[in-house]
């Protein structure tokens, strides 16, 4: 059984969950701190993008902006003589793309949800708006930051079409699982992709399982007994 | 509002998946509608001529043609796909669902040939001059060998000239030989394996560096056509496996350059 996928998509999904966890964070504090109501949506519309269009339209911009004869991708090459399509690093940034409105939203959500009154009592004590988010808005809207997180990493484990059209299908360095299962099942190989599902559905249930072990200890916070 | 989009486009997803719609069986005026199932190869030959050719002897036909790898539409077909006509670019799928049971083998043509080919990117910086140079490129696009008729052939062609160890370590493998030839066409990969009818399609974006040699396919590149055993149209279907016989449709296969078998 070749477990090269397994060891790709971890890899991929690793790598990007560290790079969404930070922009998500700094993407939903961009919107939360934002004043004006239509910039708050606009950014909103923006960042939530890629969850509503299919992988496969968020991959053909994707391929737009980065392909060889595209402006990122052309001065990728020229400047640092690196090809982004088909390497490695593409199958990051095509995870990154997808999952990121999933770890936007939820801490958005997740800071919304926090009491005004804790952190006007910070304003009270003096403290700068930046160490208002960070010690009073971040810190109790962990759990639901942790799930987002959670989330975000599943979905980047199972990409699948906007990793195909960047990334490609090379065995060993961006063949996902995902694509492996597409591979098999198009070549008739049932048996082999049963194996690959069912690790991929493997993680994904213990995802979801920590997922709600946080959403359940964001409802006991707050409960005094 | 981002639910009710959401629900647009997932029923809008829905209903492309549906390649072939099934046909309505009207009474008199036989409206009829029958599904190709064909190769991605011939899709432009298809849908830019052939399709609107047939019409015109039988204008109360739609044809729809549903293309993608050989291997997927086997898949599709084994998997109750309502195809009339299958078109596959290598006898192995098809021989495949004769056995299953899925074909009329009286209806079968072996009808075309084509070439297999290596292509660049026109804007390609890569100096290739025969098929084994495929080695120099950094990464390359082939079709899957396991589905794609395409990548079958090129993995004979370079097992036979014992490169495909190597050619195997940098080579994306692509769902379809149309995905194969836009990798390479968008320089994502510098060097692929095609037909000659895709590199011919696309003759400003891509250019032919050489034919896999000819000794290296034991296999000749056929294809075979034939009409489906459980088709409800059956006898549409053979008129229009009788069709592509004709000079006239060879003539456009070959202006699009298919040779005939």
């Amino acid at each position: 059984m070749d477990y090269s996928p397994l060891i790709v998509s971890l890899k991929t999904a690793s790598f990007s969950i560290v790079i969404t966890f930070i922009i998500g964070i700094l993407a939903a504090w961009l919107v939360i701190s934002r004043k004006n109501e239509k910039v708050k949506m606009i950014l909103d519309g923006l960042f939530t993008l890629p969850l509503v269009l299919p992988p496969t339209v968020a991959g053909f911009i994707l391929l737009y902006i980065f392909g060889v004869y595209r402006p990122v991708g052309k001065f990728f090459i020229d400047v640092f003589n690196f090809k982004i399509a088909f390497s490695w690093p593409a199958t990051v940034i095509a995870a990154f793309v997808m999952s990121f409105p999933l770890m936007y939203r939820s801490c958005r959500g997740a800071f919304e949800q926090v009491d005004p009154n804790l952190m006007d009592a910070g304003r009270t004590l003096g403290m700068s708006e930046w160490k208002i988010f960070w010690k009073i808005q971040f810190a109790n809207a962990r759990p639901g930051v942790l799930s987002g997180a959670i989330l975000a990493f599943a979905r980047g484990l199972g990409e699948f079409g906007a990793t195909s059209m960047i990334a490609g299908n090379i065995a060993g360095k961006t063949r996902t699982l995902p694509m492996a299962v597409y591979s098999k099942v198009a070549g008739g190989d049932y048996d082999g992709a049963y194996v690959y599902v069912a690790i991929l559905i493997v993680i994904a249930f213990i995802a979801i399982v920590f997922m709600n072990y946080f959403a359940y200890k964001e409802g006991k916070k707050g409960k005094r007994k | 509002m981002k639910k009710i989009l959401a629900y647009l486009l997932m029923f809008s997803m829905a209903a492309s998946l549906v390649g072939c719609s099934s046909s309505n069986n009207e009474e008199e005026v036989e409206e009829e509608t029958i599904c190709i199932a064909a190769a991605a190869s011939l899709e432009n030959a298809f849908e830019e001529e052939l399709i609107a050719m047939f019409n015109e002897e039988y204008p109360n036909v739609t044809v729809e043609g549903t293309y993608d790898s050989s291997g997927k539409l086997q898949e599709q077909i084994e998997g109750g796909l309502e195809a009339d006509v299958f078109f596959s670019a290598a006898t192995k799928q098809m021989d495949a669902l004769t056995d299953e049971d899925y074909i009329d083998s009286d209806t079968r043509v072996d009808l075309l040939e084509n070439k297999v080919v290596l292509i660049v990117s026109t804007n390609s910086s890569l100096d290739l001059k025969k098929f084994e140079d495929i080695t120099k490129a950094g990464s390359i696009a082939l079709g899957d060998p396991a589905s794609v008729p395409a990548g079958q052939y090129a993995q004979e062609a370079l097992t036979n000239l014992n490169l495909w160890d190597e050619v195997n370590t940098k080579a994306s493998f692509g769902t379809n030989v149309t995905e194969v030839l836009n990798q390479v066409a968008e320089g994502s990969a510098e060097a692929g394996v095609v037909y000659a009818t895709d590199a011919a399609s696309m003759p400003d974006k891509v250019k032919i560096i050489a034919e896999a040699p000819a000794d290296s396919l034991a296999t000749p590149v056929v294809y075979p056509v034939a009409t489906l055993k459980n088709s409800k149209h059956s006898k549409t279907a053979k008129a229009f496996v009788e069709f592509l016989q004709s000079d006239k449709a060879i003539e456009v296969f070959e202006k699009y350059g298919f040779s005939k078998n």
